[in-house]
């Protein structure tokens, strides 16, 4: 998640959510993420809540933080129900960073067990951890499986040394299709991200880094076009003219490089970053982000959504910590959706996956502007016929410029 | 010689030969608001704790520039020789857009300070209004200013100014503004030297105003000098070019706090109150009579200024089109050179071409529209007026690209200025290269003094208007000052170049330029706009041509790619305010033809390459 926080209202100490939140949450999945904000190295790209020192002090130091994480995991049931949610079980639970693999795999079993002792979780729940190839044993990856994790999602990003150089990843290649054997030894499902358009980085470069990721043969595959984000290393770096600049039509052209290799090894869509070997393999986890569910999210930065409520907690572990050890509400700001924010925003995150959009959903200006878009060869002109709004490829690629005018901005 | 009077001369009670009016010729960055601060405090009349620099300059702009643009009149009183005086100083612009307000100032005066920097001498500027003194008759004092700097050279340059007005070197007094040195001299110089006003205390009321200001809590305040007669308080007063009658509800003299007074004499400088909210019924240049006895004749206007540039001004909001208007309108009240009427462009929308004496003039107005009125505004490229003769003999005058005529033109005459450049000699070369690049015709050359040069050239208006001053200085180091008139005008290969998005020509960006510069202003603005448009979903063609003749290109490429990669449960909120950021950034976007374009392009395609530079730092 990135690391700057939105502007919102301010949160209440108590946690108490607004009626909002629980209007028709019975309907809705409910999942949790956990955020783990630690990292043995920081990534010159990385914009992220996360910190290297292991020693943040009270409750924030990472031989604390499972207990930490935990305390607010017990405040979350108790503002969930003080604030008329009903009781349900945990459809999906995904642990990120950071990289919460620095975590002895005890500690994420404490914090997992935690959850299922609090809401149970669901027959089939889907839990994932984010991982570093380097970060994980076969003995950590079976202690996870275990304890109930069902999924990890590995960090590789690059296959080759010159672009993870730039990148400041400190794995070797080489130890990438080591874990995922480990990982399915274990019983685990496997997903591998992949990052593309860092500076320096050919076409070759890209392709070479598809294959060896296609080669581990993992059940999913995300592949991002690296965001240059303010404020990090990798920023300073390009604006000292060290190395050049992001270029949108490179982006372009690695992502339908991607698409053609990806699809030809049987993975296809399902979001414009994500990829996966069939329905079931898809992430559920994050389908539930697009598609409006409610989740709980703990840890320092991390952001939470119960119907059209959106908070976030504040950023800095230490403060974090402090907040929970005096039962006070980690949550440093919060917004509450009125109606046409929240179907502006379901506009926006369901364009994006391939479940579409109804086109009953738009205004008339919005189902207006469907026509032009078919045309233009951004959106599929049968699906539209048949009621829904699906991205193209070419759609995919354009998918913000889509959305705003199917919103007429 | 005595600091401070012990008994002040009471206004509406003075009599004329106890009062001196005087203003303070200077170049702008030659010490004359300090010299002003001096006065004060050596008067009395600004207490020690009360005084800030450039106490005068009373808008923002002026003490950021530290430059004058407004005139004020300050009473002070003086002793000398165990008489009290009263001194009325008014403060006068020194930059060459404003003319027109020093000619005014001058007018209410029986003298002026010659004022010069005596570490860099006299100013062409300074120069062309010491001219316009003398043709008024006002009495000179020339003065030395900064003699505690340690470049300051006052024997020399004191010959330089007994030269120019005639007279002994060692007359010319030499004062510090910055330490008080030599100011209680000047003071008493100007009570021995310059004459008293004269009037007839008995006639009709006769008065002339010099200066008219907008103030949002009191309406407008009027500056006049009093010629004959006397105005009080509470009585009705009539302006003579427009007949219409006011009430003085206050008048008063600034010392320099506004003080009511129980009227004003002859001789006498003050402000009248009227409540007079409109602009319009205050002009500068009118005279002021009492309306139960008018006087017969009045005093005589002001030249009307004559504008040599003009701008299209826009909002970028369109709803702040209204505020627009009723700004300019303020603006007018106390700058009488300025002119608008509302034009429309396919590209801005709805505005003003406004016309302005200079471009220092242009870009104080649009500081002072932003600021104190809150607008956001687009200016349009400067340009001058255009004689075009159509082959069918009509002649038509164009203040606009898009007024220019599509038919056969048979020419087409521009104004020409005469420029008066001084300098040290070092940069006469590259002072005749600039010259030379501008199409001018130098007109002679003489040496003032061993170093110092004068350059006389004949340019064309347009040339002068954009760049030339900042490129002049920037190729002297600093070193050369520009004074320059209307200087008729002249028959000149001109052409029309359209800046096409697409097909769709953009009115903002047309130009008229001489057919030797078509090329380069092509190449230049076709590549700017590439830079500055946002890419779309197809090619934008970007064309510059002279009528159907296409003389430069650039392409826009398509967008490939328009989506954010990552769109997790943290990435949500971002996404969405950035969404509804790019809504309102949509509201700042023009379409011409089907590519929008954002305000900031236009602004940025308009504005010189210098401010652009700014504007990214």
């Amino acid at each position: 998640m990135p690391s700057t926080l939105p502007l919102g209202d301010p949160a209440p100490a108590d946690g108490l959510l607004p009626a909002q939140a629980a209007e028709g949450a019975a309907g809705r999945d409910f999942c949790l993420y956990v955020h783990i904000p630690f990292c043995a190295v920081r990534c010159g790209y990385c914009d992220f809540n996360t910190y290297t020192a292991k020693e943040l002090g009270g409750g924030a130091s990472q031989d604390e933080y499972a207990g930490t994480a935990s305390a607010e995991l017990d405040f979350a049931a108790r503002a969930m129900s003080a604030s008329g949610l009903p009781e349900r079980k945990l459809s999906t639970v995904f642990f990120g960073g950071g990289t919460p693999t620095l975590l002895p795999a005890a500690d994420l079993a404490q914090i997992l067990r935690r959850a299922d002792r609090l809401w149970g979780l669901e027959a089939g729940a889907e839990v994932t951890t984010e991982a570093n190839p380097d970060s994980v044993t076969p003995e950590s990856l079976a202690l996870l499986a275990e304890a109930g994790f069902t999924r990890v999602s590995f960090g590789m990003q690059s296959a080759v040394p010159h672009v993870l150089k730039v990148l400041d990843r400190t794995h070797d290649p080489e130890r990438v299709p080591l874990a995922v054997q480990w990982a399915r030894e274990a019983g685990l499902k496997v997903s591998l991200d992949l990052i593309y358009g860092t500076p320096g980085e050919s076409m070759a470069d890209w392709e070479a880094s598809l294959q060896a990721a296609i080669a581990c043969d993992p059940d999913h595959i995300s592949a991002y076009s690296l965001i240059v984000e303010d404020g990090t290393k990798l920023a300073a770096r390009i604006r000292r003219g060290e190395m050049p600049g992001i270029d949108d039509d490179d982006h372009a052209a690695k992502y339908l490089r991607a698409e053609e290799l990806l699809g030809a090894a049987g993975y296809s869509w399902y979001e414009v970053s994500n990829w996966a070997r069939s329905e079931a393999d898809r992430c559920r986890h994050n389908l539930a982000y697009w598609r409006g569910a409610d989740w709980w999210g703990a840890g320092p930065g991390a952001h939470s959504h119960m119907g059209g409520v959106r908070w976030w907690n504040v950023k800095h572990p230490a403060a974090y910590a402090q907040r929970l050890a005096t039962s006070v509400s980690p949550a440093a700001g919060r917004e509450t959706l009125d109606a046409e924010t929240r179907r502006m925003e379901h506009i926006m995150l369901q364009t994006r996956i391939i479940d579409g959009l109804g086109t009953a959903e738009l205004d008339a200006d919005g189902r207006q502007a469907i026509a032009g878009l078919i045309a233009e060869g951004l959106l599929d002109g049968a699906a539209a016929i048949a009621g829904t709004v699906r991205l193209t490829l070419e759609g995919r690629l354009l998918a913000d410029a889509v959305v705003r005018r199917l919103l007429g901005y | 010689m005595s600091p401070k009077a012990r008994t002040a001369p009471v206004p509406a009670a003075t009599d004329p030969a106890l009062i001196r009016n005087f203003c303070i010729i200077a170049h702008i960055d030659h010490g004359k608001s300090t010299l002003a601060d001096r006065m004060l405090q050596l008067t009395g009349i600004v207490q020690q704790r009360d005084m800030r620099a450039q106490y005068l300059d009373r808008m923002d702009i002026e003490r950021e520039r530290g430059i004058t643009i407004k005139s004020q009149a300050v009473r002070m009183p003086w002793a000398l020789d165990d008489v009290d005086y009263a001194l009325n100083m008014i403060d006068t612009p020194g930059h060459v857009d404003f003319t027109y307000e020093v000619s005014r100032s001058l007018a209410a005066c029986e003298g002026a300070i010659l004022l010069v920097d005596a570490a860099q001498g006299i100013e062409a500027q300074t120069l062309a209004n010491l001219y316009l003194a003398m043709e008024n008759d006002l009495t000179i004092i020339p003065v030395l200013n900064k003699i505690d700097l340690p470049a300051a050279q006052p024997e020399k340059y004191a010959v330089e100014l007994a030269t120019l007005i005639g007279g002994d070197p060692k007359d010319v007094l030499k004062v510090s503004g910055k330490t008080g040195e030599g100011v209680e001299a000047l003071l008493d110089k100007i009570v021995q030297d310059l004459p008293a006003p004269v009037g007839d205390a008995d006639a009709p009321a006769r008065a002339m105003i010099f200066d008219s200001v907008y103030d949002s809590y009191r309406g407008v305040v009027t500056y006049v000098r009093v010629v004959d007669g006397k105005l009080n308080p509470r009585e009705r007063i009539q302006m003579m070019s427009t007949k219409a009658s006011h009430e003085l509800l206050e008048i008063g003299v600034s010392s320099p706090e506004p003080t009511p007074t129980k009227g004003l004499g002859v001789g006498e400088v003050g402000y009248l109150i009227t409540g007079v909210k409109d602009v319009r019924q205050s002009k500068v240049g009118d005279t002021v009579t009492n309306l139960a006895k008018p006087a017969a004749e009045s005093l005589g206007g002001y030249a009307d200024p004559k504008p040599m540039v003009f701008s299209g001004l826009y909002p970028i909001d369109g709803s702040d089109y209204p505020v627009l208007r009723d700004a300019l309108d303020k603006l007018k009240l106390n700058d009488a050179a300025l002119i608008y009427e509302p034009e429309t462009s396919a590209a801005l929308g709805f505005g003003f071409r406004v016309g302005f004496l200079g471009l220092l003039h242009l870009e104080i107005v649009r500081e002072r529209l932003e600021r104190e009125f809150n607008l956001d505004l687009i200016s349009t490229a400067p340009n001058v007026v255009y004689e075009v003769t159509l082959e069918d003999k009509k002649v038509i005058t164009v203040t606009n690209p898009s007024e220019y005529p599509d038919g056969k033109v048979s020419e087409v005459r521009e104004p020409m200025v005469s420029a008066t450049i001084l300098a040290p000699n070092e940069f006469v070369g590259a002072i005749m290269e600039l010259c030379q690049s501008r199409r001018g015709d130098m007109k002679g050359m003489d040496y003032l003094s061993e170093d110092r040069v004068e350059l006389r050239y004949r340019l064309p208006l347009a040339e002068i208007v954009f760049d030339f001053f900042d490129m002049l200085k920037s190729k002297t180091r600093g070193y050369a000052s520009l004074d320059w008139k209307a200087d008729g005008d002249q028959v000149s290969d001109l052409v029309k170049v359209d800046i096409l998005l697409q097909g769709e020509q953009v009115d903002a960006f047309s130009a008229i330029t001489h057919r030797d510069k078509a090329y380069g202003y092509g190449v230049m603005m076709t590549s700017k706009l590439r830079e500055l448009i946002p890419r779309q979903q197809f090619e934008v063609p970007i064309q510059a041509a002279i009528g159907s003749r296409i003389i430069a290109r650039e392409n826009i490429r398509a967008i490939r790619k328009d989506v954010l990669a990552k769109c997790y449960g943290g990435d949500i909120s971002r996404k969405r305010k950035l969404l509804e950021k790019q809504k309102e950034g949509k509201k700042r976007m023009k379409m011409v033809g089907r590519v929008e374009v954002p305000q900031e392009a236009f602004i940025a395609a308009l504005s010189s390459d210098d401010s652009k530079d700014k504007a990214k730092k």
